[in-house]
């Protein structure tokens, strides 16, 4: 065991891991932030989607122990002080039905915006590209985001 | 998933206390970068080491620069850097282009090209990128330097040829200094996740030369000297283009797994190949290197 501290949705947390955990057990297990699920336990499915010092990575492929020191914001964080414009313009259009592609999908989007405040259509589907939606397919999403990009500008 | 087994880690500030860990444990220990590669290899059981060494803390191994006529990519440098340097998309605009259909973005956030060519899997996608530009991999053990160049560093699939004592620190990629222009082509189910079931890499040079590999149709990726020499010798014509996919046939081993036959391979390497030549001749003719 060692213990590890890094900032969770802006806090300073501490807790001791084994190298063997995953940053996906530890965050959903061991530390109750659920936003980050296990889908496909090897980096295809996006389900397990958080941000490591401000970009998109698979939770499921990182191990704990590598975090320490480094800064982490998951779905919970970003919607911290309220539903962010994304995710209000993700309601509007219903783009989610059973949700479990849910905060991959809004931190993928999260994190292209930030970067790039008005993307094109292809950008859009790369940005979003291994997040695999079962529901209701992924043009209520694009569309979601084409509409919010456009507002911007 | 759980990892099914125990180990230690470290995170070595330098290089010289990563290369004492390494010649330390031997065999029982594994390098980390990204990861990707490794967290679902230890997960399948596939490596069980009993220690891992993270070499993120080594900063020096990020760096993508050019010197002289070399652009050196470090052993740090993930995929999503290679896309944002503005030198890899001018200098290198294959490896630009390959670095963008890796899996997913969150994939190519952590993910890097080093990463890739140790993992060695069949169809890694820097293979053949760097086979065309006739890359060197730089490694550094307690007992010095050592370099191979990229045709010798694939041994089998998943194998290379680095020692259990030695840390791949960088690629060099030497810059042609007439005009030239790569163009790489992948097959893939979709993008964002899928690995490749085939991939061909076409780089054109002055005087109407070419160099040509091909990826994830035999256990470890290959460049064509023959294909080279009937298209460098008898110009690119149909008829070259036809002889040049007849003798696909005798260059590649494809064969049939869960993501395609080796039929559907063996044919779509020769559409693949022909495409590859006819974008690369195209991008040869813009004034300057275009991003992809």
């Amino acid at each position: 065991m060692k213990k590890i501290s890094f900032l969770l949705n802006g806090e300073s947390r501490s807790i001791h891991v084994e190298p063997s955990e995953t940053l996906l057990e530890v965050l959903r297990d061991r530390m109750g932030t659920k936003s980050p699920q296990c889908g496909c336990a090897s980096g295809g499915c996006g389900a397990c989607t958080v941000m490591l010092n401000d970009k998109t990575v698979r939770s499921c492929l990182i191990f704990a122990i590598e975090t320490d020191g480094q800064e982490i914001v998951t779905l919970e964080g970003i919607s911290k002080n309220g539903l962010s414009p994304l995710q209000k313009i993700f309601l509007e259009h219903n783009v989610f039905q059973c949700g479990y592609c849910a905060p991959g999908m809004i931190l993928s989007a999260t994190e292209l915006i930030s970067r790039n405040p008005h993307p094109t259509l292809h950008e859009i589907k790369e940005a979003i590209a291994g997040n695999l939606c079962r529901c209701t397919g992924y043009t209520p999403v694009i569309e979601a985001i084409l509409e919010l990009t456009k507002q911007e500008v | 998933m759980a990892i099914p087994h125990e180990f230690a880690y470290e995170k070595p500030e330098t290089l010289k206390l990563a290369l004492q860990l390494l010649s330390d444990h031997g065999k029982n220990a594994r390098l980390l970068a990204g990861g990707t590669d490794l967290a679902n290899q230890m997960k399948q059981g596939f490596r069980v080491p009993q220690i891992l060494i993270d070499i993120k803390g080594i900063h020096e191994l990020e760096e993508i620069r050019m010197a002289g006529d070399q652009l050196y990519i470090g052993a740090l440098a993930t995929f999503t850097d290679l896309r944002n340097s503005r030198l890899i998309m001018e200098k290198v605009n294959i490896l630009h282009e390959a670095a963008g259909m890796v899996a997913s973005n969150g994939v190519r956030n952590r993910a890097t090209m080093v990463g890739n060519i140790c993992s060695a899997v069949a169809c890694m996608d820097s293979a053949t990128p760097l086979l065309v530009h006739e890359s060197v991999v730089h490694t550094l053990s307690v007992n010095g330097e050592k370099k191979y160049r990229i045709q010798d560093w694939f041994v089998d699939n998943r194998k290379t040829a680095i020692s259990e004592d030695e840390i791949v620190t960088h690629v060099s990629i030497p810059i042609p200094e007439k005009k030239y222009a790569g163009a790489y082509q992948k097959m893939m189910r979709y993008s964002g996740e899928d690995l490749s079931q085939a991939n061909v890499s076409v780089l054109a040079l002055s005087e109407k030369q070419f160099r040509v590999a091909f990826g994830s149709v035999g256990p470890i990726p290959k460049r064509s000297l023959k294909i080279e020499k009937l298209l460098n010798t008898e110009g690119v014509s149909t008829e070259t283009i036809d002889k040049a996919k007849k003798m696909i046939e005798t260059v590649i081993a494809p064969i049939t797994d869960v993501r395609a036959t080796k039929e559907y391979r063996m044919h779509m390497t020769k559409v693949m190949f022909e495409r590859a030549l006819l974008a690369a001749m195209e991008r040869f003719k813009q004034p300057r290197i275009i991003s992809y």
